[in-house]
């Protein structure tokens, strides 16, 4: 997995609540197997019926075509367990999604992907959004190493918290598969410990193909 | 973002606990559990990546035993179907059925008998058993908790961990019990349970929490209606929610395929029934439902808890003082060009599906056919009726309702996931009003531009045969 340790860019406010993941990558993209999905991001919202762009929506304007962040409302990423999600946030070059809280599914899957999910106050995120500095120039810096969120030249700087396992996990790039694989023994152990004590959990019922 | 708590420090152990401590394998210092997958469901949009990292290390799927394929989301469900009958579906089609070959996996296919949609194949086969831990690439999988197991949805890179290890690591959850108290009323189902709790406890309500549904009015509930509660935790915001097995669990069990039998049977269900909630175990959230106080469900917005009574007003956005709620609702009733302050009722619509893995069981089938029976589908209305499973379309046969929806002018199709998730051609076109079972009515969701309203399938029959939304407790006993 890619390292995350800083990031800084333009950021872009979708501050609408319980966006959910059908919303960031619809269905139709998903299931055109190949297709670009950064091209299907909010896909509903950037393009009408016909696929031409909607020039009011946030991602077709500049400067946000560049966006590296987004600020949301509160229960982003929530809905279908889709990793597309978080695949078309990284296809369009979106690494960082700050808000208020997230989707239980959507939030393991960013850390999957070194996509960084802050959870931050409301308040926090709007000081954000109403500092002058970046209501002039829409740039925001995230610190993984430091937690902390803050406009470039600006005086508006938020800490944030996040387990101490993911921020290792993110600013080392850990191979998630490879670290548990280590851990093969003691698996290996388990079953061979529970296999008597459960046998009907390993002898699922064979029977002819139907 | 959320941390364990108290919970498991007492003595006194809830349901999650016990099935939690029975399956780690290592607590690792990252702050998560390495647990025990007894069993892995895959389906075919979310796991062809993770296949393809199996390979790229050179690794096999550590127990295809416990390992379960399944063609869903993107199979046709014309009854005359074939792998390119829905043309964007047929790579999909093919590589499960190659890769389930490639590493032993147990695959039903679309042809098989078992086929059909993976969280109702999972129960109905006797996969899912009690006490188990069980995840699949999809947020539906805590369907699955209507028998006890410890059930959740993963994205595909935890798919391709758990075919690679046979584990997953995971955070302990908080751990949330809704009691239902009372009685239900006539013509109001385990589906108008679970959507008017997320109606009062809004979608996020569950979010870093596992939920146990609990309380006399659940254990009342048939199996099926025990899986519809589960089925809709994510709308909830809860990865996983469960039900304590009972009597009726071990009964629905017993002679499954999958289940065990024999020498077997006995000791898994000494061991299932220790599994329950101890009188003094503590949650981090509880909350209790009077089942007298619920109507028949319909959504009205474009969010599972955007949901009233039938005979109630849809909302004002001035009802809202939180400003983002209250834009929220704006939203909401622009998407779905209902009229606030007023009751749902009335309210015309084109199309009624029936199924999905929330609504798509036998019991289901017959409480739709029951009102649809010697009643009509209005023209202009497109009516579809798709079984969850090809067993349950089977049974269903067996039991005569095809006839009576083909004579009410449904649509009777072949199973899969179909128009609740809207990836295998059956779609509801723009601006177009959809009366459903499922359970997102999301934008967008069942094709672009469409409206959805979620309800029951006793309440989706009755606006199907009165092309719009009707009260189905004034069409109960004919």
């Amino acid at each position: 997995m890619e390292k995350f340790e800083t990031l800084t860019g333009i950021a872009a406010s979708l501050l609408q609540e319980n966006i959910n993941t059908d919303a960031i990558i619809p269905v139709p993209w998903i299931v055109n197997y190949g297709r670009d999905l950064g091209q299907g991001l909010f896909g509903g919202w950037r393009y009408d019926l016909a696929g031409k762009e909607n020039p009011d929506f946030v991602l077709n304007r500049a400067p946000f075509r560049q966006a590296k962040i987004l600020l949301a409302g509160r229960n982003f990423g929530c809905g279908s367990s889709r990793e597309e999600a978080v695949w078309a946030l990284l296809g369009f070059g979106i690494r960082c999604v700050i808000a208020p809280s997230f989707g239980d599914i959507f939030f393991e899957n960013s850390f999957k992907n070194s996509l960084l999910p802050v959870a931050m106050d409301a308040t926090d995120i709007a000081a954000l959004a109403q500092d002058p500095k970046f209501a002039a120039e829409p740039i925001l810096s995230v610190d993984l190493r430091q937690r902390r969120v803050g406009i470039p030249g600006g005086s508006t700087s938020v800490e944030f918290s996040i387990a101490e396992g993911r921020r290792q996990a993110l600013l080392s790039g850990l191979d998630h598969i490879g670290s548990t694989l280590v851990y093969s023994a003691d698996i290996a152990a388990f079953q061979a410990k529970d296999r008597p004590r459960r046998p009907w959990i390993y002898r699922p019922s064979a029977t002819k193909a139907g | 973002m959320t941390t364990a708590t108290s919970a498991t420090t007492t003595a006194a152990r809830t349901l999650l606990d016990r099935i939690w401590d029975d399956h780690v394998v290592r607590r690792l210092d990252d702050g998560t559990d390495l647990l025990h997958v007894d069993r892995h469901l895959v389906h075919e949009v979310t796991s062809p990546r993770a296949f393809d990292g199996l390979r790229r290390r050179g690794i096999r799927v550590h127990s295809p035993e416990l390992t379960f394929a399944v063609v869903d989301h993107i199979v046709a469900t014309s009854t005359d179907r074939t792998d390119g009958t829905n043309p964007a579906g047929l790579p999909f089609i093919q590589m499960l059925r190659r890769n389930c070959a490639e590493f032993g996996v147990t695959h039903f296919d679309i042809d098989d008998r078992r086929q059909g949609i993976v969280h109702v194949v999972g129960p109905e086969l006797g996969i899912d058993l009690p006490g188990c831990t069980l995840v699949c690439g999809d947020s539906h999988t805590a369907t699955n908790g209507g028998l006890g197991s410890l059930a959740w949805g993963i994205g595909a890179s935890e798919v391709e961990h758990v075919l690679a290890t046979q584990t997953i690591r995971q955070r302990k959850p908080k751990q949330m019990r809704i009691r239902f108290e009372g009685k239900l009323a006539a013509g109001v189902s385990a589906k108008d349970m679970i959507l008017y709790v997320i109606g009062r406890l809004g979608t996020a309500a569950g979010q870093g929490h596992m939920v146990e549904y609990a309380g006399p009015a659940i254990s009342r509930l048939s199996i099926d209606e025990r899986l519809t509660i589960c089925n809709m935790s994510i709308e909830l915001g809860a990865r996983a929610g469960l039900i304590a097995p009972d009597e009726a669990t071990f009964a629905y069990l017993s002679g499954r395929e999958f289940a065990p039998s024999g020498a077997a049977w006995d000791t898994a269900l000494a061991y299932w029934r220790t599994l329950r909630t101890d009188d003094d175990a503590r949650f981090d959230r509880e909350s209790a439902i009077d089942c007298g106080k619920i109507g028949p469900q319909v959504t009205w917005g474009t969010s599972p808890q955007d949901v009233i009574s039938v005979d109630e007003p849809v909302p004002l956005p001035s009802d809202a003082a939180d400003p983002v709620r209250r834009a929220a609702i704006e939203r909401a009733l622009s998407y779905t060009g209902v009229t606030p302050g007023k009751p749902l009722l009335g309210q015309e619509i084109d199309y009624a599906f029936i199924g999905s893995c929330t609504n798509g069981r036998l019991s289901d089938l017959a409480a739709a056919a029951a009102v649809a029976r010697g009643r009509k589908v209005p023209p202009g209305v497109r009516a579809m009726v798709v079984p969850g499973s090809t067993q349950v379309r089977q049974a269903a046969i067996a039991a005569g309702l095809d006839k009576i929806f083909i004579e009410a002018g449904f649509e009777w199709r072949a199973a899969g996931c179909s128009m609740c998730v809207a990836g295998n051609g059956d779609v509801v076109p723009p601006k177009k009003r959809c009366i459903a079972t499922s359970n997102r009515n999301f934008e967008g969701r069942q094709g672009p531009g469409s409206r959805t309203h979620l309800a029951s399938p006793a309440s989706v029959a009755a606006a199907a045969v009165s092309g719009r939304i009707v009260d189905v407790r004034t069409m109960l006993g004919n």
